[in-house]
Parts: structure tokens; C-alpha cells; sequence
């Protein structure tokens, strides 16, 4: 086991060190940060420029190879680096991945919770009518992209808060600035920001939980060791909690890591169409804004977080899953 | 998920002016046309792909032409979806999205499909360097976000290079299909008729092509519908941010991009695109899963 696990570390470690370089090595050669200099106005003396560039390691004069070398050389020991205007990038990135963690963490956890409940309640009432409605609602769901399902949100909800004459759901941004009042109103406000995002992320996962859920479950509820736990005199509802669940688990045990580990920098288009200021929304703003140093910093960050969650998935998922044997 | 097929291929595909035995190919049609799901998947997909290639016959206006005398304008008789801010007809623009994103997606699932193919049979039929090779690329794209380097990548896309843009993007999309298709070639290996093509001398690459791809072929068609709405939506949100199809072209995700600013007093700028998104969306996931049923009647739907 120790063995197993020293040699897929190591293999990850050097994955994650390959990626991390050529996204670094692409970012450098295609993303132009004197440009973000020469747009200025009024505008800065080349030689100034320059040396400011220079000391940022992002000076498109000196040799990429050599750009590279100082920059991997600072990133080995942790430091990413300074972003164009001169912000260190670990703190920067520190800061937005609290706001998207803080975002999808509803988010999941609903969607897994919801899929897994409606998929259950689908098996056990299969080809009724309840079946047949989440059937064709998951497919309907699947078939909205993200984008116009955010899109979708905001228009029904200024709608309904014109409607209602009330500011019940608000689309931008994670608190309103500057308001007044105490802790409860201020918890309150997070929760109107919240509710539309997490809405957004957590619709499609239902989707796919339940389908998954509703399969598995299915698979289970005919299974042959649920006929023998009957057998040997469990009920029906103590054989199906204590043998069914745990095997009927595994997909969206095995799914939320995955997700967990994709939407750390994959939520970018509920990010930037609510005004959350998180890891999505900065990959976005970063490669606009020329921002290498950022740029190799999320790319490494998203690596990481897909490793992190495969070996986490697969985990639990020899945890769960008796037959699995390691090694 | 999928079993690999038998040998029935094989026998009937040998039988010409005998007893009339259906093909594989007539058995599976039949039995995806059999399904309300499929029938209505195939109807939507082959409606819109009706609507966005002859659908500009029937209009008045071209996508690039400008009305100057009707900016903003709701549907009317004159332009059947309304105007945009710049006086272009919707409905003509919109075809164009849709043709452009049909086109991709089609292109991107064939293309991935075809490499997950490839390089997924022949490391399950070399194994050793090659297997470790081949998945360790596999390893690497995975962990790359694609997202990032397609958009780092976009400015090469200007001009009309859209097809650089399809390869890139196709690149990005085959790597979970070709290690289920390395599992099976290693199942394939060990079968009868490859044992005897080998001792028969037939080179390897031409057993793999000859005899492992097409037996992999329900799996791969199934795979490569389901990759087509996979295509058309990542496409979608990197032109959302302008990192995908870039202007003069255009495609529905950039559409829906213009059109969610002014979605709020002008819905009809948003309404068709997304529509016309959705509609392909829902009409290729119910295709592919129609496919995989009547490849593999007895296997349990996925998600």
C-alpha cells in the first residue's frame, strides 16, 4: 500500500511539474505584459519599462529559457511570483480561492445531496411517473449550458424582484459594499448573493447524480447480496441501508471528488457572470491582462486540484468497495 | 458500459444472396428508431441541421447585411427574429452561429474520437512503452487545464483558422475514451481471430486497424455523439469570454455572450441563440443514448 501510494505520488509530483512548465512556457511566449505598460498614458519611458518588466521576470528581452529558469527556480520553493502590477500572486490567489471555496462548496454539496435523493426515489419507483419526470428533466437540464442557465437566472430573478417590489435574490458579487447593520443582516445579504450561484452549480450535478444514483440503485435493489442478506434474516430496509447504500454510493462518492476538484477553477463562468471574484473569474482576467506569473500559478493550482481529487476519488472508492484491492 | 461485440458482425457481413439475415448495422437502426427518444432526438437534430444549412434560403437577409432602418427591433414580419444593436437581421445571424457550432462539434467529436481510437488500441496492443507512453500523454492532458490553453492559444485562432481550433480543442477531449478503449483492446488481444491474423502473419498495425477498431466500433459511435454536445459546449463558453471562434466568424456561443447584456430589454437577442444551443444539446444527448441502447440492449443506461 505504502509502495503504491510513494509511486503515483511521485508520478503526480512529476505531472504536475511538466503542466505546471508548459502552461508557463505558453503563457510566456504568447501573452504580451509590455503592452499592458505601453497602453498607458501618459506613457512610460521604455527604459523605465524595461526595468521594471525585468525585475517582475516577465521581460519579453531576456531568453524564455532563462525566464523560465528563475521563475521555476522561486516556484519550486512555493513563490509564484509577483502579478504584472506588482501584487505577490500567492496572496492574490490565497484571497480568491476563499471566495470560490466559499461558492461551490453549497453548490456540491446540494447537487450531490438532491441528485442522490431524487435518483433513490426514481429506482425504487421505476417507469412510475416520477421516474419518467426526472428522466426527461435530467435530459432537459443537460442540455442547458452553463452560461445561458446563469444567464436564465438573472433574468428571472430581476423579474421577480420587480414583480415583488423587494430585492429578494441579488446577482452580483458576494456582499453588497458598505452595508449597514449588524451580523444577521450581514449574513443575510451573503445569502441573497449566494442563492443564484449555487442554484447555477448545483442544477446540472442534480441531473447527473440522479441519473447515476438512479442506475446504481437499480443495480442494487435486484443484486444477489441483498437477496442473501435477506436470506440469512435481515428486513428488506436494514439490507438495502447497511449492504445496498454503500455499494449504490460509490459513483457519487467517486463524482463529488472529481467535481470538487474541477469546479476549484472550473466554475469560471458562474464566477464571472455573478461577480464573484474567485479562481475561475481570475484565469479569465488573467490571460487579458497578460498575467504569466498568474497564469503558471493557476495552472499549477489546477493540477494540483484535479490530482488531489482523482486520489481522493480513488480512496474512497477502495474504502467503499470491498472487491477493490490495492497494490 | 459497453460489451465488446461478438463475432455476429463478422458471420452476417459474409452472407450476400442467402438467407436475407438483417445486417448489425439494419438491427441497431431498427432498434434506435424503435424508441420515442430516439425517433425525437434524431427528428430535433436533423431539424436544425435543416433549419441553420437551408434555413438562409428562406430568409430575406443575409448574416452579414445591416438593416439601417431597424436597429433593435422585436420580431416582426420583416425580420422574423428581430434585430440587433447594429441592425443585423437575428434570425440570419443566428443560422450562421448555428451552422459554425454544428460544424465544430461535429468536427472536434470525429476528430477526438478517431485519436482516442488510435492511440487507446495500440497501447492496449503493444503494452509496454507504448501503453506507458501513450497514457502517460494521456496523464498529462488531463491534468492540463484545457480551458486555459485553448485560451492562452485563442489569438492564433483569428483569421479563419477556426480548424487549428478544432484540433486544439479535439486534442483536449480524448483521453478518458482512448483508456477505455486501451481496457478492451487488451480484452480483444487475447481473442481466437487475432491469435490466428497474428500467426497468419499479418502485421500488427494492420490487425488493429483491421480487427480491433471496428470492434470497438459501437462504443466509439456512441462516444463520439456524446462528444459532439461535449465539443459544443466547451466551444460555447470559451467564445463566452471571446477565446473561441473569433470574429469575422461567429458561432452560438458568442451569440449568447452579445446577447445576455441586452437580454433584459431586448430579449430576443438572447432567446433564439440559446434556444437554438439547447434544442442541439438535447437532441445529440438523446441520440447518443438511444445509441447506446440499441448497440447494447442489455446494459443499463449511463447518465
Amino acid at each position: 500500500m505504502a509502495g503504491f501510494l510513494l509511486r503515483r505520488l511521485v508520478n503526480y509530483v512529476v505531472l504536475i511539474a511538466v503542466a505546471t512548465s508548459l502552461a508557463y512556457m505558453l503563457a510566456a511566449t504568447a501573452l504580451d505584459p509590455r503592452s499592458n505598460y505601453e497602453g498607458r498614458n501618459p506613457r512610460p519611458p521604455a527604459a523605465v519599462v524595461d526595468a521594471r518588466l525585468s525585475r517582475l521576470n516577465l521581460n519579453d528581452r531576456t531568453p524564455l529559457f532563462e525566464r523560465y529558469l528563475t521563475w521555476a527556480g522561486a516556484a519550486v520553493r512555493g513563490d509564484f511570483g509577483r502579478t504584472w502590477n506588482g501584487d505577490r500572486v500567492n496572496d492574490d490567489l490565497a484571497r480568491r480561492l476563499g471566495v470560490t471555496s466559499r461558492l461551490i462548496l453549497l453548490g456540491v454539496v446540494l447537487g450531490s445531496v438532491g441528485g442522490v435523493l431524487l435518483g433513490a426515489l426514481a429506482a425504487v419507483g421505476q417507469y412510475g411517473w416520477f421516474d419518467r419526470l426526472s428522466t426527461v428533466a435530467a435530459f432537459v437540464v443537460l442540455a442547458i449550458p452553463t452560461v445561458v442557465l446563469a444567464n436564465m437566472l438573472i433574468i428571472g430573478a430581476i423579474w421577480l424582484n420587480d414583480r415583488l417590489g423587494a430585492q429578494i435574490f441579488l446577482v452580483s458579487g458576494e456582499v453588497t459594499p458598505g452595508l449597514a447593520g449588524g451580523a444577521g443582516a450581514g449574513l443575510l445579504d451573503r445569502a441573497k448573493h449566494l442563492a443564484l450561484p449555487t442554484v447555477s452549480l448545483a442544477l446540472g450535478q442534480v441531473a447527473v447524480y440522479s441519473r447515476y444514483q438512479r442506475n446504481m440503485m437499480l443495480d442494487v435493489l435486484d443484486a444477489d447480496f441483498i437477496r442473501t442478506a435477506m436470506a440469512k434474516g435481515l428486513r428488506r430496509r436494514t439490507a438495502l441501508v447497511k449492504h445496498g447504500l454503500r455499494t449504490a454510493l460509490i459513483p457519487a462518492v467517486t463524482y463529488f471528488a472529481f467535481t470538487f476538484g474541477s469546479l476549484l477553477v472550473g466554475a469560471t463562468i458562474t464566477e464571472s457572470v455573478f461577480g464573484w471574484h474567485g479562481m475561475g473569474e481570475e484565469l479569465v482576467a488573467s490571460i487579458r491582462t497578460n498575467d504569466v506569473n498568474t497564469v503558471a500559478a493557476i495552472a499549477c493550482f489546477a493540477a494540483l486540484a484535479v490530482l488531489l481529487a482523482s486520489l481522493a476519488s480513488d480512496l474512497l472508492h477502495a474504502v467503499l468497495d470491498p472487491r477493490v484491492r490495492v497494490g | 458500459m459497453l460489451t465488446p461485440p461478438r463475432e455476429e458482425t463478422a458471420g452476417v457481413r459474409a452472407a450476400p444472396g442467402r438467407v436475407r439475415v438483417p445486417s448489425r448495422g439494419r438491427v441497431v437502426a431498427a432498434r434506435f428508431f424503435g424508441t420515442r427518444q430516439g425517433r425525437l432526438g434524431f427528428g430535433l437534430l436533423a431539424s436544425m441541421f435543416l433549419l441553420a444549412f437551408a434555413g438562409p434560403l428562406l430568409g430575406r437577409w443575409s448574416a452579414t447585411e445591416l438593416d439601417f432602418s431597424a436597429f433593435m427591433r422585436p420580431p416582426s414580419a420583416d425580420h422574423w427574429f428581430g434585430t440587433l444593436q447594429t441592425g443585423s437581421d437575428v434570425f440570419a445571424v443566428t443560422l450562421r452561429g448555428a451552422r459554425r457550432s454544428l460544424l465544430v462539434g461535429l468536427l472536434v467529436a470525429v476528430l477526438s474520437t478517431g485519436v482516442a481510437a488510435v492511440a487507446g488500441s495500440f497501447a492496449g496492443y503493444y503494452l509496454g512503452w507504448t501503453d506507458r507512453t501513450l497514457m502517460w500523454v494521456a496523464d498529462l492532458l488531463l491534468v492540463l487545464p484545457a480551458f486555459l490553453i485553448l485560451a492562452i492559444m485563442s489569438p492564433l485562432f483569428t483569421g479563419g483558422r477556426w480548424l487549428l481550433f478544432v484540433i486544439m480543442m479535439a486534442l483536449f477531449l480524448w483521453m478518458v475514451t482512448s483508456k477505455i478503449v486501451r481496457g478492451m483492446t487488451r480484452a480483444i488481444k487475447e481473442r481466437e481471430y487475432v491469435t490466428a491474423a497474428r500467426f497468419m502473419g499479418v502485421p500488427s498495425s494492420a490487425i488493429i486497424f483491421r480487427h480491433v477498431i471496428p470492434n470497438l466500433a459501437s462504443l466509439l459511435i456512441v462516444d463520439a455523439t456524446l462528444n459532439v454536445s461535449a465539443a459544443i459546449l466547451t466551444e460555447t463558453s470559451l467564445s463566452y469570454f471571446g477565446f473561441g471562434i473569433q470574429p469575422p466568424d461567429v458561432s452560438l456561443g458568442g451569440l449568447i455572450a452579445d446577447g445576455a447584456r441586452t437580454a433584459l430589454y431586448a430579449p430576443w437577442t438572447f432567446w433564439f441563440a440559446a434556444g437554438a444551443l439547447i434544442v442541439v444539446i438535447l437532441a445529440v444527448n438523446l441520440i447518443g443514448d438511444s445509441l447506446r441502447d440499441a448497440f447494447d440492449p442489455g446494459a443499463r443506461r449511463g447518465p
